[in-house]
């Protein structure tokens, strides 16, 4: 379903030419979970990123059903992101001004498909029920992370990426998420790609991909 | 208001180019008919204004006593001053009038000034009666003489009316009324009448007094009466017990100065005298209004026997006007004894 | 320690020079704007003051032989009777092509003599040619005229006028022996004049008091100006401090006391305050030169006051508007200090936070801003006069303000409820998350909007009101105004079989409770009946008035001493009664009409030299050829109404460009101060765009819908400041009008003025909010990925 192909991507901070990913290549099928792992600052969140359509690569290709993103322009990639794809984010990806159960239900209704009902055992499933009159700034960490995993399963997208989505959680409930999250996947076909450190949570997704020195080992 | 007239009189009577001696007083007479000694008075047309020269003056002081037992005294100038020659009448006449009031009582002396354009009838000098005038002061004549005359000013709640009567002949000063003011030849015409009696009533703030008394009236018109060097002068009128009058200044210079005078005898007989018979000496000064004023006099005309003290009846007799003087009544002391004026100019 | 302290402050602002330019403009425009008006008031203050001290030094009075002058010999004797007066002969020419106003004066008994030089040498002045004395913009369109005496400048000499000694005034004047007037310097009782002088007060003095009320109105404005300026320094100073709290709380844990840390901010704030207020100042320089001109027109015209047309600066003007800048800091600044106060120093807070605190005050804000609008009703209920009135508006403008931000809050709540789609929802949520950030620079907009709107409609329906009164009372199709009485009498004749109507228009000076008033006394005709504007009126008013058993009073008379139908009022000492209240505009003086009869009865025997005349309007040019060609009339002796009805719209419409102007600069300050607030709130709105960035927006449509955001909010705003703006109106109308001048005006609606400046509005949102709209567009990826990674 993703297929990334000798993606190179660098960045330039002042002077230097910083040289992030060097040739990446990756397949992902649908249904499929994968972990990446890799040291801090390797470029895991930017390969993420790349694969989320939001920012552009050097050269190479990605593409996702068949659609090359190179031939996407800023409009094809907003509709990638609406309709297909669905993000998970280390932290901040609330929508500040909506009310916890807006922002669940957000994602789904900009993709064309809500469903409230399924809405509502995701946000009962992950324990936010209480929540959702509640504005994202009074929430922890914690239960601010759920709130996007919840708003990205709302969404019933093809492809779920996600970067530490287990990183603001305490281990008890980064291990409830994570189990609620390959079950979620499981039940609704959605292929998911997660980026961790954690060894732990690699294992338990089942495939796992290394990035370092801006290559795939 | 004042304060204007300050700046409007520098400017008139001593323009920056022309600042000599008291008041301009010094200043060139270019232009301006000068003394002559060869003339001699013409009454009554030299009682008139003399238009050709460009200073003039009608002063009268009197020494009064009032019938509340006090000593008063009081003073009428009218001067004239011509800006330039000509005879324009209306807006464009050029001379100015300025006058002068003062009242002095033991305690206490008031002042106050007009002055006016010539040629609009706000004040001048007429015949037919003699009257001079400034505003709604007055010098006037029952005839063309100057024998009998009425005279007010006043200003606020002060003010003067009385009546004069001559008791004796005009007198000509210096050489028939050719006065020299300098060795240089700086010289006026000038002469007096020294002997009026006078009566009526001083309008002072708290009521009207009637009062009797003396007056002496000088008139003297010049175009350039002081030398350049001189910086004011000490000017006494005095009327002795004994019915004689003496008339005495010393110009001061830089030097020894220049004194001259007449000696007028009760029955108006007039001798002039010269540098070298008058001794004027100050006994003691006194602060008025800034400055030291000699207040207190020694005068000596040893060629009469005259040796006399000559004291202020008020020490701030000070005439604080534009053109700022002493000018107030004294009392005699000594070899005679009487009553008179003291002027001072010049005291800085 | 402390100059770590400064170090790490200043850097802030080299890292945000937005910001830095944000807070120096906003408050340089709200000084700028405030001392404009202020130099334009003191610009023309000044100039009565000069006119007064020219004219008479304590005293109004002079002495005057109507029909004539007073002959020198007359002043002199008054002189030696002991009258303390001063002569002036005064006279106009035409030089180059201008009337100029020759005043004569006698430089040793005028009262001002002085003023004219500082050497006022007399030698020169009245002996060989004269000095002339005048304005310098006088003396500089006289240099090129032959035959005059030497021009001085002098710029205590009233405009328009040359001064100098009378002996030069007669030769220019081509007259002697004759004085115009006479000054009364020393307090006199008129009954002691001679027959044929009298004694009156110089009606055109008085003119501190008439425009008092034209003065007081500019510097409302100014306030108005000045307050709208603070919201946005109030708001770039808030945001300045807020951004900075990290490093507030960082200094503080590195140990840099409370105290020192508010000093160095102090000196900061009062730093850039002197670098505003001194931009704020040259600015407002150029503002009251650029209007200078109209307001000497508008005085002119409708006072007759003469002010120069050029702008003297002025220390205390310098001083003044320093101390507005340094005190708009100090008001803006204090609230933000003492936050800083109470800021622990380990507590985190976000932008977010802060403006959804703000948020939660709007409540007791609207409370607070209705008992302002409350308070300013009582003003009024309470006291009398133009201040209670403006006190009324100053209630009820700064009360909407407050109430401006729930009512906002209200609305957008309601659209919220009210969407359906998920972006439409978003963007009404988030419109309400930025409006605490906005506010302040919406309740700018809504008083310029509110002003505009009220501004506007007052001078709407006070043109269309005056228009019709002109066409009223400017009946007659003719005016006439002959030399004197003898060629009044000749036209009068000649003219009677040619027009339908001569309608004498005669008057006489007189004092109605105390003011000076002129009574007119008018014929029996239906020229009367059928035009003459009357608001108040007994049925048989006009048979009364030609009984002479009453009298017709103006509006202004009758609101200053409360005169109405039946109400009696005293004309030379006979009691008559109120039969009728006409309007009379753009005059501020009392007046009075009564019959001809009894005005010739009460008066005497008036001058009789203006006639109006009725003609049929094929024939006004005609007339008006013969009567020009058979009459040596004087110049502007003969006005078609057409012309005097286009002179005095003219008039109208110059009083009210100062207005206009001021309405359109306040405008513009609204419209930065979106702008700004906007530009400060960048940063903050990265962390609300990215999220919704990343759910599949495009940055193009997020642009738009930012754009789309602010314009909503202006037209909310504009929507609420409608009604306030009619609201200030009304009292514009009914209460200070009726103080000021004197009139009441009848209130008409404009809605398409309204459309329009709702247009503006809108149009300033988007030019504000056009360009961060535009960055959000050009916003890179990477820019928004730091959102989700970095620890804000």
């Amino acid at each position: 379903m993703l297929k990334i192909d000798t993606v190179t991507k660098s960045y330039d901070t002042g002077a230097q030419h910083h040289r992030v990913l060097q040739g990446v290549s990756l397949h992902l099928a649908a249904g499929e979970a994968l972990a990446l792992t890799g040291e801090s600052g390797s470029g895991k969140s930017t390969l993420l990123h790349l694969a989320a359509a939001l920012d552009g690569f050097d050269s190479g290709e990605i593409t996702l059903n068949g659609a090359a993103y190179s031939g996407l322009d800023d409009r094809g990639r907003a509709q990638l992101r609406r309709e297909t794809l669905a993000l998970v984010f280390q932290q901040f990806s609330l929508v500040p001004s909506l009310t916890v159960g807006d922002n669940i239900l957000f994602h789904a209704r900009l993709a064309g498909r809500p469903d409230p009902a399924w809405a509502a055992e995701v946000t009962r499933r992950l324990g936010l029920s209480d929540l959702t009159g509640r504005w994202p700034e009074a929430l922890s960490g914690g239960q601010q992370q759920r709130v996007a995993i919840a708003r990205a399963i709302a969404a019933r997208p093809q492809l779920l990426l996600a970067d530490e989505p287990t990183g603001n959680l305490d281990e008890d409930t980064a291990t409830r998420v994570l189990d609620l999250m390959l079950e979620l996947v499981r039940e609704t076909g959605t292929a998911l790609w997660l980026v961790t450190h954690s060894e732990a949570v690699a294992q338990r997704v089942g495939r796992r991909v290394h990035l370092s020195g801006g290559v795939l080992a | 208001m004042i304060a204007r007239l300050w700046i409007v009189l520098l400017v008139l009577l001593a323009p920056p180019a022309f600042a000599q001696g008291f008041a301009g007083l010094g200043t060139t007479a270019e232009g301006f008919a000068l003394p002559d000694p060869d003339t001699t008075f013409d009454f009554p047309q030299d009682h008139l204004p003399h238009e050709g020269f460009r200073i003039e003056w009608w002063y009268l002081t009197a020494t009064l006593s009032g019938a509340d037992g006090l000593d008063y005294g009081l003073q009428w100038t009218l001067f004239r001053t011509a800006l330039g020659q000509g005879a324009d009448q209306g807006w464009r006449s050029p001379h100015v009038w300025l006058g002068h009031a003062g009242m002095t009582t033991p305690d206490r002396h008031f002042a106050a000034e007009k002055i006016a354009r010539g040629g609009i009838g706000q004040a001048g000098v007429t015949s037919g009666p003699f009257d001079a005038w400034i505003d709604d002061w007055r010098m006037l004549s029952t005839d063309n003489s100057l024998n009998a005359l009425r005279l007010t000013a006043g200003e606020g709640d002060w003010g003067y009316d009385v009546a004069l009567q001559a008791q004796g002949p005009l007198i000509a000063h210096g050489a028939e009324g050719y006065s020299v003011k300098s060795p240089t030849g700086q010289a006026s015409h000038y002469y007096s009448q020294p002997f009026y009696t006078v009566s009526g009533r001083l309008n002072l703030p708290e009521g009207p007094v009637e009062v009797t008394g003396q007056a002496w009236l000088d008139r003297e018109w010049s175009s350039q009466p002081l030398a350049e060097d001189q910086s004011g002068w000490d000017w006494f009128s005095l009327s002795f017990d004994s019915g004689d009058k003496l008339m005495a200044f010393r110009l001061r210079d830089g030097g020894a100065g220049f004194r001259s005078g007449t000696w007028i005898t009760a029955l108006g007989e007039a001798q002039p005298l010269g540098d070298d018979q008058i001794v004027t000496t100050p006994l003691a000064h006194a602060q008025v209004a800034g400055r030291e004023v000699p207040v207190h006099w020694r005068l000596e005309v040893p060629s009469r026997g005259v040796s006399v003290e000559v004291r202020a009846l008020n020490p701030q007799s000070w005439m604080g006007l534009s053109i700022a003087y002493w000018e107030g009544p004294v009392q005699v002391t000594g070899s005679h004894t009487g009553r008179g004026y003291l002027e001072m100019t010049g005291y800085e | 320690m402390t100059r770590v302290a400064w170090g790490a402050l200043i850097s802030h602002w080299r890292r945000q020079p937005l910001q830095l330019v944000t807070l120096i403009l906003g408050l340089a425009l709200a000084t700028a704007l405030w001392s404009a008006v202020q130099a334009i008031n003191a610009e023309a203050r000044a100039s009565y003051a000069r006119a007064s001290e020219q004219l008479a030094t304590g005293t109004q009075a002079i002495i005057d032989r109507p029909g004539g002058g007073i002959a020198l010999a007359t002043y002199a004797q008054m002189r030696r009777d002991g009258w303390n007066v001063a002569p002036v002969l005064q006279g106009r020419i035409v030089l180059e092509g201008r009337q100029v106003t020759i005043v004569g004066i006698d430089v040793l008994t005028h009262p001002a003599a002085a003023v004219t030089g500082e050497t006022p040498d007399l030698t020169e002045s009245f002996l060989a040619e004269g000095r002339l004395f005048a304005r310098p913009d006088l003396i500089a369109r006289l240099s090129g005229v032959p035959d005059l005496p030497p021009l001085q400048a002098n710029a205590a000499v009233p405009p328009g006028e040359l001064w100098t000694d009378i002996s030069v005034a007669e030769r220019l004047l081509g007259q002697t022996g004759q004085l115009s007037h006479l000054l009364v310097l020393d307090p006199i009782d008129a009954g002691d004049l001679a027959p044929g002088l009298r004694l009156r007060v110089e009606e055109g003095n008085d003119t501190v008091q008439l425009t008092r009320s034209f003065h007081l109105n500019l510097t409302a404005f100014g306030f108005l100006a000045f307050g709208v300026g603070l919201f946005i320094v109030h708001g770039a100073i808030g945001l300045a401090f807020e951004q900075r709290r990290a490093l507030f709380r960082t200094l503080r844990a590195l140990g840099v006391p409370l105290r020192r840390l508010m000093l160095v901010l102090s000196i900061e704030l009062l730093g850039l305050a002197v670098v505003a207020g001194a931009l704020g100042l040259v600015l407002g320089h150029l503002v009251a030169a650029a209007l200078l001109p109209d307001v000497a027109a508008t005085l002119r015209g409708l006072y007759g006051a003469e002010v120069d047309g050029a702008l003297a600066l002025r220390p205390a003007w310098v001083l003044a508007g320093l101390a507005m800048a340094l005190g708009g800091a100090v008001v803006a600044g204090t609230g933000a200090l003492a936050k800083l106060r109470r800021l622990p120093i380990l507590a985190g807070a976000t932008v977010v936070v802060w403006a959804e605190n703000a948020g939660l005050g709007s409540r007791r804000q609207a409370m607070a801003g209705v008992a302002l609008a409350v308070l300013g009703v009582i003003a009024l209920a309470l006291f009398d006069g133009l201040v209670a009135g403006f006190a009324l508006l100053a209630g009820l403008l700064l009360g909407a303000a407050l109430c401006l931000p729930l009512c906002l809050s209200l609305m957008l709540r309601l659209g919220h409820s009210a969407a359906s789609g998920p972006v439409a929802q978003w963007v009404w949520a988030d419109a309400r998350a930025q409006l605490p950030g906005l506010s302040l620079a919406l309740m700018a907009l809504m008083l310029a909007l509110a002003t505009n709107v009220g501004v506007s409609t007052m001078v709407s329906s006070f043109r269309l009101t005056f228009t019709g009164w002109l066409d009223q009372r400017l009946a007659a199709e003719l005016y006439v105004t002959a030399r004197d009485d003898a060629q009044g009498a000749e036209i009068e004749a000649w003219l009677a079989p040619r027009v339908q109507a001569v309608l004498p228009i005669r008057s006489a000076g007189d004092r109605l409770n105390g003011q000076p008033a002129t009574i007119f006394g008018i014929i029996e005709h239906q020229t009367y009946r059928d035009h003459w504007p009357l608001l108040q009126a007994d049925p048989a008013v006009w048979a009364r008035i030609e009984a002479g058993e009453g009298v017709l009073i103006n509006e202004q008379l009758a609101y200053r001493q409360d005169l109405w139908l039946g109400d009696q009022v005293t004309l030379a000492g006979q009691s008559m009664p109120v039969v009728g209240v006409y309007s009379d505009y753009g005059n501020p003086n009392p007046q009075a009409i009564i019959g001809m009869d009894t005005l010739l009865q009460l008066y005497g025997d008036v001058p009789n030299y203006r006639f109006g005349l009725r003609v049929p309007p094929a024939q006004v040019d005609a007339v008006r050829a013969e009567l020009a060609e058979r009459f040596d009339l004087p110049p502007g002796g003969l006005r078609a109404n057409t012309e005097v009805k286009q002179v005095s719209k003219a008039v109208f419409e110059n009083t009210f460009v100062v207005t206009g102007a001021l309405n359109a600069l306040t405008l513009g300050v609204a419209g930065f101060a979106i702008l700004t607030s906007l530009l400060t709130l960048w940063t903050s709105r990265l962390p609300q765009i990215a999220p919704v960035w990343s759910l599949g927006l495009t940055r193009r449509t997020i642009a738009l819908v930012e754009l789309g955001r602010s314009l909503m909010l202006a037209a909310f705003t504009a929507l609420i400041a409608v009604p306030v703006g009619l609201g200030l109106a009304w009292v514009l109308l009914n209460v200070i009008n009726v103080e000021a001048f004197g009139w009441r005006l009848p209130m008409f609606l404009f809605p398409r003025d309204w459309a329009l400046l709702t247009g503006l509005a809108l149009i300033a949102a988007a030019l504000a909010a056009g360009w961060p709209a535009w960055r959000v567009a050009r916003v890179p990826p990477a820019m928004l990925l730091k959102v989700f990674a970095n620890d804000r």
